[in-house]
């Protein structure tokens, strides 16, 4: 097992910060259990599972500062682990950006841990894995998907006093199933912290009606539409767009929060105003860690309020520099939105095209955040309220930052998990006005 | 490393700089140089085969491998990181039931590696039960003992941290000297130390080096709030230091005065190249967007060979096993017993994992094969794809190619990309000569953004460096430039590929595949090519 108590972590920690005898020295332990099953042509192809646990000791001299790790916990390796680091750090050159280690912080538990997920067996993974396959063989379908879930803790400390503890669990569910014929396609993701909300047979269900509901895609122009995107399918280019958030890169005139003649455009109304975005670690939905990855303490923190640009990320030395006050990086994106599913917003819609997830979204230009990408596994013509027949997929150029601008409806958030961003999120479904796409697919 | 990991340890990232921790444990720099005994690894291998052998299995294979890599990132006058890392451990494979079983342990002792094998015997026998149809391996004759490596001419591993700080920082002065507002430097190295055995007979140990020295300088005119930025236009490559020797022979100055480079990067001149370009992109006038004839240089079509020909034609993809992330492929098996019309009779693509210096050389793959080169394309048309030895007998073939590859001892191996490359034109021909006949056209020197859909028919790519071609003359720089792209017609609209005195290697140090992810490492060599009537867009936009 690599989870360790409470106890047991910071019995590991106070010996490692008092063998050191560096200026300053911090050290964070972390461990984990991850499982997973992958499955493909309607049977299992790999599953597996990793423990492992790590020891990081970062201790600096002066402004020269070196960072070893270990997976051993033993005495012996405790102190080797610790001499490394400081061997490192003498002969480092000099950091003219160094920051010292954070003062002692006020943590404050977020509810990032559940026993349920914490205890999934291989016979479950087992089990997702038959509950979509089973029913997409009786329809004559092919599922292929991969579900993972992950048991972690981490304990932090430093030589200023600072110590804090959290275990969390989370799972992540994704599945495509495909047309024996290949002509199409459906998809469907989960990601949760609490296990006992995730119920693979009734999700599947979504996939398979997606399958066969795309089956024989007419060709649309491409040009601009109204969309309606299912939370999946903005969730990339929100997060995308956070990437332009940097303080410092704003500061410098490389960002689109950049303003012209110096400066960054925090205070500025930039979206629709009923664009609010804020991260709160507390979130019961989207919980995660109280601290970020300097230990900071997260607070719950306005990014985008009514439109308005409320938050740039500081780090500690540009925050120093600038005169302002570095708080904890947000962990996770939570945008506000109604009551609305995404069939609501189906439903008011008099021509539109609905959009089930977006794919290969890569940044086009960094001015503008101009993004390409394509929408894939379910793309639907809408008229009159109704779902009315499958498109070809498109491949859209779009900015996020205009996208959030054409806004006509938004509806109930829900979590997204995605693999290319470092955020928990929570995104509405949305309508959105003349959304660009600039070509077609002949992908299914 | 995926997009995520590769920001955030580059610091471009919102969360700043971080320790790229997945790579393995930190090590200090001596470290790097050590190596484990081959007896030590022979002992251990065998205790796997034999415990294999009487647990049931039918073959068992054993892969010891030592993962150390070194990054050095610097920005302007700072050096902002230095870490080195190594990842040691064994990874087991074993066919029982007819079943695949893995197992993986960074406990190096016959109880740690009695225990693995067990696990994966296990798993093997479990999930045989879910199993359609036994496995079928493409035979391998047992080498015995052998030994390959990369043959590199300065380890850089050895070479002090010191050189390598005075280095990236004296490229960074240089561009900044040369009217820069920003630049960072990055040194990613990698050596693999990967000891393999099967119990068809193969020891193999193999000693894989490789190096990135990737750039990016940025030029921003506050009064107009513009940016821009220009990357660096070196390749990763399978090479020791060497590779940063800047030697002047394997310099190449292209029509319209860009310099790229062939075997050996001046990383300090393509800085400082790179600081007048990103600001002389600032004042570049905007694309109108059209029908275009390009010229594309090596240093920018190796992209679109990853991802247009390397990607859609493993075999896998094409199977379906990555339909639920990477996709899957237009190129189907049909279209290969038809002998598809993939390209132009121009186009020959070719896979190779034995070009010297490419980033996808070894001796064996990573399931015991001897690596070997093939045609994809022949002509134009598509005759071959990229398999491994369970996927052999699909396509009739009585050996696997030697495309097998686990990113570390704990991935499980599995078919990746070998190093895919287009063949240079049979006749003379110079890109000057090239640009001659187009009228109207665009020059891309470089990669930039990019973008294809699940089956690889569209995709979108952006560059470095654009430069107009008017009446067969490269007349000014322009900006904005992007170009969309359906697969088949892309390759069908190839009218020429330059001879191979102008070949040259790109390549990608991070291609992901696989749930859980797997990163790998992979070459496309080119000579300069033109595609006719391509479809250019502006991607310009006005945020108000």
């Amino acid at each position: 097992m690599s989870i360790y108590s409470e106890e047991q972590a910071k019995a590991i920690l106070d010996k490692v910060i008092k063998l050191s005898k560096a200026d300053q020295c911090s050290a964070t332990l972390s461990g984990s259990e991850g499982g997973n099953v992958r499955y493909a042509l309607n049977s299992v192809s790999t599953s597996g599972h990793v423990s492992d646990a790590n020891l990081a000791v970062e201790v600096a001299f002066g402004k020269k500062s070196g960072t070893a790790t270990i997976n051993q916990f033993d005495e012996a390796s405790l102190e080797a682990v610790v001499r490394r680091a400081e061997e490192l750090a003498r002969l480092a050159p000099e950091n003219p950006e160094f920051v010292p280690a954070i003062g002692k912080q006020a943590y404050k538990a977020s509810s990032t841990f559940n026993g349920k997920t914490a205890a999934i067996t291989p016979a479950y993974r087992a089990q997702v894995a038959a509950d979509c396959i089973e029913p997409s063989r009786k329809d004559k379908l092919v599922a292929a998907g991969f579900f993972s879930d992950s048991h972690d803790f981490i304990a932090l400390a430093n030589s200023k006093g600072n110590f804090g503890y959290q275990k969390s669990a989370s799972m992540d569910f994704t599945c495509t199933v495909r047309t024996e014929d290949g002509k199409g396609s459906g998809w469907v993701a989960r990601n949760l912290g609490d296990v006992s909300k995730f119920d693979a047979k009734s999700e599947i269900r979504t996939a398979i009606q997606k399958a066969k509901g795309s089956v024989d895609a007419k060709a649309l122009e491409p040009g601009k539409y109204t969309v309606i995107m299912e939370p999946a399918a903005t969730a990339g280019l929100i997060s995308f767009m956070m990437f332009g958030f940097d303080a410092r890169q704003a500061d410098e005139g490389r960002s689109f929060l950049s303003k012209k003649g110096g400066g960054n455009k925090l205070g500025e109304k930039l979206f629709d105003e009923r664009v609010n975005i804020y991260a709160d670690p507390w979130d019961e939905n989207a919980a995660v860690l109280p601290w970020d990855q300097e230990g900071l303490a997260r607070e719950k923190t306005p990014i985008i309020t009514k439109g308005r640009i409320e938050y740039l990320q500081y780090s500690r030395y540009w925050a120093g520099k600038q005169g302002r006050k570095a708080v904890g990086q947000p962990g996770n994106l939570i945008m506000v939105g109604g009551d609305k599913s995404t069939m609501d917003l189906v439903k008011s819609t008099k021509k539109g095209i609905l959009v089930t997830r977006t794919w290969y979204i890569r940044m086009v230009d960094p001015q503008t955040v101009l993004l390409t990408g394509l929408t894939r596994d379910g793309t639907f013509y809408v008229e009159n309220g109704e779902i009315r027949y499958p498109i070809k997929n498109f491949r859209f150029n779009e900015s996020p930052a205009i996208m959030l601008n054409n806004i006509e409806e938004i509806g109930k958030p829900v979590r997204v998990g995605d693999d290319e961003s470092p955020f928990v999120m929570m995104i509405p479904p949305m309508k959105i006005r003349d959304f660009t796409f600039t070509s077609l697919s002949d992908a299914v | 490393m995926d997009r995520r990991d590769f920001l955030k340890l580059t610091g471009v990232g919102l969360g700043g700089l971080m320790l790229p921790m997945m790579h393995g444990r930190v090590i200090a720099a001596e470290a790097l140089l050590e190596k484990l005994d081959p007896a030590t690894k022979k002992r251990l291998a065998d205790v796997a085969l034999n415990g294999a052998k009487s647990g049931g299995a039918t073959y068992c294979d054993v892969r010891i491998g030592r993962y150390l890599r070194q990054f050095v990132v610097t920005r302007e006058d700072k050096v902002q990181n230095v870490v080195n890392t190594e990842s040691t451990g064994i990874g087991i494979r074993v066919i029982a039931n007819g079943t695949w079983g893995f197992a993986a342990t960074s406990q190096l002792d016959a109880d740690g590696v009695a225990a693995a094998v067990k696990q994966a015997l296990t798993i093997a026998k479990a999930n045989s039960r879910l199993q359609s149809a036994p496995v079928e391996l493409a035979p391998v004759k047992g080498v015995g003992e052998v030994s390959w490596a990369t043959p590199i001419v300065k380890n850089a591993m050895a070479v002090p941290i010191k050189d390598k700080v005075d280095l990236l920082l004296g490229v960074n002065a240089a561009a900044i000297g040369a009217g820069a507002s920003f630049v960072n430097s990055i040194l990613f190295l990698v050596n693999e130390q990967k000891y393999f055995a099967s119990s068809d007979g193969s020891y193999i140990d193999q000693d894989i080096h490789r190096i990135w020295a990737p750039i990016q300088v940025t030029a921003v005119d506050q009064k107009s709030g513009k940016f821009r930025t220009r990357a660096g236009l070196s390749s990763p490559r399978g090479m020791g230091f060497e590779y940063l020797d800047a030697n002047s022979a394997d310099k190449v100055e292209l029509p319209g005065g860009a310099v790229v480079y062939r075997d050996s990067y001046d990383m300090k001149a393509d800085a400082i190249a790179a600081a007048k370009q990103a600001k002389e992109k600032l004042a570049a006038p905007s694309v109108k967007p059209g029908k275009y004839d390009l010229v594309l240089d090596p240093s920018h079509l190796w992209l679109t060979i990853h991802e247009s020909v390397g990607h859609p034609l493993e075999l896998d993809r094409v199977l379906g096993y990555e339909a639920n992330y990477a996709g899957t492929s237009f190129a189907t098996l049909d279209k290969w017993k038809e002998k598809f019309q993939y390209g132009s009779d121009k186009v020959t693509i070719f896979a190779d994992k034995t070009q010297p210096g490419s980033l996808g050389a070894v001796g064996y793959d990573d399931e015991g094969v001897r690596t070997q080169k093939w045609d994809l394309i022949k002509d134009g048309k598509l005759v071959n794809y990229q398999v491994i030895r369970d996927q052999a007998h699909i396509l009739g073939l009585k050996e696997s190619q030697g495309c097998c590859y686990a990113d570390s001892w704990s991935s499980v191996q599995f078919q990746r990309m070998a190093n895919v490359s287009l063949a240079p034109g049979k006749g003379e021909l110079a890109p000057e000569a090239m640009i001659k006949d187009v009228e109207n056209g665009i020059y891309i020197i470089g990669d930039g953004s990019f973008s294809i859909d699940q089956q690889r028919y569209n995709a979108q790519f952006g560059g470095q460096l654009f430069y107009e071609i008017k009446d067969g003359k490269v007349t000014r720089p322009i900006e904005d430039v992007a170009y969309q792209m359906r697969t088949p017609e892309f390759w069908n609209s190839c009218v020429a590929v330059c001879d191979d005195s102008d070949y040259r290697f790109g390549g990608s140090f991070f291609d992901g595949k696989g749930q859980p992810g797997q990163v790998s490492a992979v070459s496309h060599g080119s000579s300069t090519a033109r595609f006719n009537g391509a479809n250019v867009i502006n991607t310009a936009r006005s945020l108000g």
